[in-house]
């Protein structure tokens, strides 16, 4: 399998903010892969070194087996770029915002229009529209259609669904999934962690560090406790009533209950007698499966 | 019996011929931590400021804290807080600064504005930090001290916008246990949020889609009833009901909007 | 090339889109040519003028009569010594007073040359500027007339003007190449600036640097838009105040546009000088407007003339080109003088725009930071 990203002892300090420490990963052809983490955890600048906006301070970037800082002229031609605030023109309409960014990569949309006809036929019936009165989602997915027009080899997409509703987030994701097709490389960032799970691979970033690298699915796994949900009607006195149980490892709210590890993965029934005493008297406990976001929580406490 | 803080009836706000809220009826109670929800444009952020006195309803009856929307939107003003995630804090003044100011803002006696400042600095152990300027402390601190200062008036309900979006996962459990604790001191929280899974926090969510609320329920209710694991998998079965193969706003509606329809949203 | 095309294309819809870019470029310098020509072209009727005359002769009787009938002064006063002037133009009912030197007449006849003075109540320059043109314009007519009938070679009576409470006012009505001065270099610096800053702060530059585009491609698609409009300008500012005022280019209209290229040329790369070290819209307004608008204004020489200021302000006004484009413009519009005579300041302008260039292409960035 062919390398389209290859980073290694990655290091970019601003100041005195450290915002990228010795990060090495690599990118395969074809693969969806996300960083997730939360904001200021360094993903934006580590997408400017990948697309040659920004050099590493220590550390060598190659990217489609060019040096980012030699190769940056031929590079270019070859990234699709999205940055975190869609880059569009608001003052020209969505069709004159394509065009352009055809032309200046040298392309016209004709010629790559199936690449883009699934994303851009969304938008199409609302062409003569300014780009800056679309809403959220259509300006994603116009951003997208101008990052993908000339057929680039990887695609850099730095939060592509912030401040986008959860229905054009689920058709963004679908859309990113069917340009695999075209075998084009799609790098994105979120914060959020419940999209990770839609990533080939993802990498947990925080504090200028990956904290971890791999499937999805196989960071979940890498949870190291038995995790349990508790459920109770009144869920600030669960929280601290679970955290005086001597048992208890952590208590944190998920969603709708409250995630529990156990000193030694199980628990009795004198947590319910605990919990009476301190006024709860309907909670729930059963196993549950750890996501990605107890996962991150782990790593960034041993951190 | 619960005790209604925001109870709308009928509400309508139209522009020109757009109608941007058709009919709205909810009620909103004491200590409720509320998620209103909505794809973009279908008529949330409308409906945020006719709730927090900022805009006018054409027709229904609002009120919240007790007062009406319509007659009394300064009361309205005085009895709310606000945080949304983009801004609260002035970057240039230090978090002392910034607790003294909202205390000024909303009218509240020296003496308490001092006793507080010095109650919230405790509680959030930000004593070592309290002479810093806002611009130098990390986003999750930031984050935290913003809801407290919304909160530090004591108002019956605070608003909170998208408020764990981009925060870390320690950070947010930290926010969303001071939401739970400020909630349990009776203060209504009212939540509107892109992010589902910040919805499945809440005590119980309404749904918002084209100007109508069209689900209103417990999280755990609606996924039983619309047989999903998530909130997120309701919304995308309701939100954009006739599961158009284009997800747009029908032409139709935004012609009338001249524009700039996206305003609304 | 096409590339190229695509950008300036762009920077176009860009223009006409936005209203508020058609009203900067060609709204305000109309207003500003007709306030400012308004203003100050308010006519002059019947204004006091007092005379001294030490000659008292047949000629200084006939040029005294000949400014009085013209019907825009009328003699309020006759003065007998030098001492009188002071406190007449104190009092302030008089607007200027004209000295006929001793043997007015004798000087002229036998040395072909005489001396009238106007000494004019500067607190009010624009009238006593427009006083003593008047005046000039009358005593040019009385040389024409005295050619004419003598025949015998050029006799002339050499106005001299001097102004009282502010010396040294300039004789030349300037507010039309001031105009031309600031509004070029107003809209090619602000708005270039503005333009570059603007995809700055939309992030759309990271685009445009991640793509094959080249930093001289990008600073050329920004600027020729530009480029034309503000020549577009200079023609429009030159209509104007010919149409309007009656003001003609007396020199060479070449020369002008030719001269008006260069300044222009200037201005947007000042302006893009601007834009790499600003990284905000309001930055570069705020550069443009107080570190480019105030000075040209103050110390170029259009309102305040640079000979009355303090040494340090005339240091300070020798490094902003405005200054020499002053001089060039009126010059040639005004003189009518040719490019002999500007060729200094069309060397310093030139150096200006090479210095101005390299250094943005030395900090415009191929990469953010």
């Amino acid at each position: 399998m062919q390398k389209v990203v290859e980073a290694s002892g990655i290091s970019k300090k601003f100041g005195e903010t450290q915002a990228l420490k010795n990060i090495s990963f690599e990118v395969n052809e074809g693969e969806i892969f996300g960083f997730i983490g939360p904001d200021g955890a360094g993903k934006t600048t580590l997408f400017r070194i990948i697309t040659t906006l920004l050099l590493p301070d220590e550390g060598e970037m190659k990217v489609l087996g060019l040096n980012s800082k030699t190769g940056f002229k031929e590079l270019r031609k070859n990234i699709g770029y999205m940055p975190g605030r869609f880059s569009l023109y608001q003052d020209l309409s969505v069709e004159e915002n394509l065009n352009f960014y055809a032309t200046v990569f040298g392309t016209t949309v004709n010629e790559n229009y199936d690449l883009i006809s699934d994303i851009y036929s969304h938008i199409e019936p609302f062409k003569k529209r300014l780009a800056g009165k679309l809403s959220g989602g259509m300006k994603q997915k116009l951003a997208l259609s101008c990052a993908l027009i000339h057929k680039p080899g990887l695609l850099v997409l730095d939060e592509p669904t912030t401040g986008v509703d959860a229905v054009s987030r689920s058709e963004f994701w679908d859309m990113l999934k069917k340009l695999k097709q075209y075998n084009i490389t799609i790098i994105l960032s979120t914060p959020y962690m419940d999209e990770a799970m839609r990533c080939d691979r993802v990498a947990l970033i925080q504090g200028g560090q990956i904290l971890s690298i791999d499937k999805p699915q196989k960071i979940k796994e890498g949870f190291s406790k038995k995790l349990f949900r508790a459920k109770a009607s009144e869920k600030y006195g669960l929280i601290n009533a679970l955290r005086q149980y001597p048992e208890t490892v952590t208590a944190y709210p998920f969603g709708d209950s409250v995630h529990v590890t156990f000193i030694n993965d199980k628990f009795d029934n004198s947590i319910f007698m605990h919990l009476k005493k301190m006024g709860i008297d309907d909670a729930i406990i059963t196993e549950t499966e750890a996501s990605i976001e107890d996962r991150f929580l782990e790593l960034m406490k041993k951190a | 019996m619960k005790k209604t803080v925001i109870s709308v009836k009928n509400l309508v706000k139209k522009f020109g011929s757009f109608t941007a809220n058709d009919n709205l009826n909810f009620e909103v109670y004491e200590g409720e931590i509320f998620g209103f929800l909505g794809a973009n444009g279908a008529g949330k952020t409308t409906a945020l400021r006719i709730l927090s006195g900022l805009s006018s309803p054409t027709s229904g009856e609002v009120i919240v804290a007790g007062y009406n929307a319509k007659k009394d939107p300064e009361k309205i003003k005085k009895n709310i807080g606000y945080m949304c995630q983009k801004f609260s804090l002035y970057s240039d003044l230090t978090i002392r600064e910034n607790i003294m100011l909202y205390g000024g803002i909303y009218g509240m006696p020296k003496t308490l504005i001092i006793k507080r400042t010095e109650d919230l600095l405790d509680k959030l152990s930000f004593h070592e930090y309290s002479d810093r300027l806002i611009a130098d402390l990390p986003l999750g601190l930031k984050q935290k001290l913003a809801f407290s200062v919304a909160v530090f008036h004591e108002p019956k309900i605070v608003f909170l916008d998208e408020p764990t979006g981009g925060v870390d996962p320690i950070t947010r459990r930290q926010f969303w246990e001071m939401i739970y604790e400020t909630a349990n001191r009776g203060i209504t929280v009212f939540v509107t949020t892109h992010y589902m899974d910040e919805a499945e926090y809440c005590n119980r969510v309404s749904i918002m889609s084209e100007g109508k609320i069209v689900a209103i329920d417990t999280p755990a209710k609606l996924k039983e009833q619309y047989g999903a694991k998530t909130v997120e998998e309701v919304f995308i079965k309701i939100a954009r009901p006739d599961n158009r193969p284009h997800p747009l706003p029908s032409p139709s509606r935004l012609s009338g909007r001249g524009g700039n329809w996206v305003g609304i949203e | 090339m096409k590339r190229f095309l695509g950008f300036v294309k762009k920077e176009f819809l860009h223009i006409f889109r936005d209203f508020r870019t058609l009203i900067i470029l060609f709204g305000i310098p109309t207003a500003q040519i007709l306030i400012f020509g308004f203003v100050v072209s308010t006519d002059i009727k019947d204004a006091g003028v007092a005379f001294l005359d030490l000659s008292k002769d047949e000629i200084s009787q006939k040029l005294s009569d000949k400014i009085c009938s013209s019907g825009f002064f009328k003699r309020t006063e006759d003065l007998f010594n030098y001492n009188d002037i002071n406190k007449i133009l104190k009092r302030g009912k008089i607007k200027a007073v004209i000295i006929f030197e001793k043997n007015f007449g004798r000087n002229l006849i036998s040395e072909n040359k005489a001396t009238l003075s106007i000494i004019a109540d500067g607190s009010e320059p624009n009238t006593a500027t427009l006083i003593t043109n008047y005046i000039t314009a009358i005593v040019a007519d009385f040389n024409r007339e005295l050619v004419n009938t003598s025949g015998a070679g050029a006799m002339l009576v050499q106005p001299e003007v001097r102004m009282f409470y502010n010396p040294g006012l300039k004789s030349h009505f300037m507010f039309v190449p001031g105009v031309i001065t600031l509004i070029l270099i107003l809209i090619c610096a602000l708005m270039t600036s503005v333009t570059i800053t603007r995809e700055k702060e939309f992030g759309t530059m990271e685009v445009l640097l991640v793509s094959p585009l080249r930093p001289v491609q990008i600073i050329l698609g920004k600027v020729m838009p530009y480029f034309l409009l503000s020549f577009i300008n200079v023609i429009l500012i030159l209509l104007l105040s010919w149409f309007v005022f009656g003001l003609p280019v007396k020199g060479s209209l070449v020369l002008l546009l030719a001269e008006s290229m260069l300044y222009i040329l200037m201005s947007l790369s000042l302006g893009i000088l601007i834009s790499t070290v600003s990284s905000t819209m309001q930055q570069a307004i705020f550069i443009s407007m107080i570190g480019m608008m105030l000075p040209t204004i103050l110390l170029s020489g259009f309102i305040f003339p640079i000979e009355n200021m303090p040494k340090i302000y005339d240091w300070v006004s020798s490094i902003l080109p405005p200054r020499y484009f002053v001089v060039i413009i009126k010059n040639i519009m005004i003189k009518g003088t040719g490019f002999l005579y500007v060729w200094k300041e069309t060397l310093i302008l030139m150096v200006f725009t090479a210095v101005f260039i390299g250094l943005s292409v030395r900090n415009f960035k191929i990469r953010l930071e």
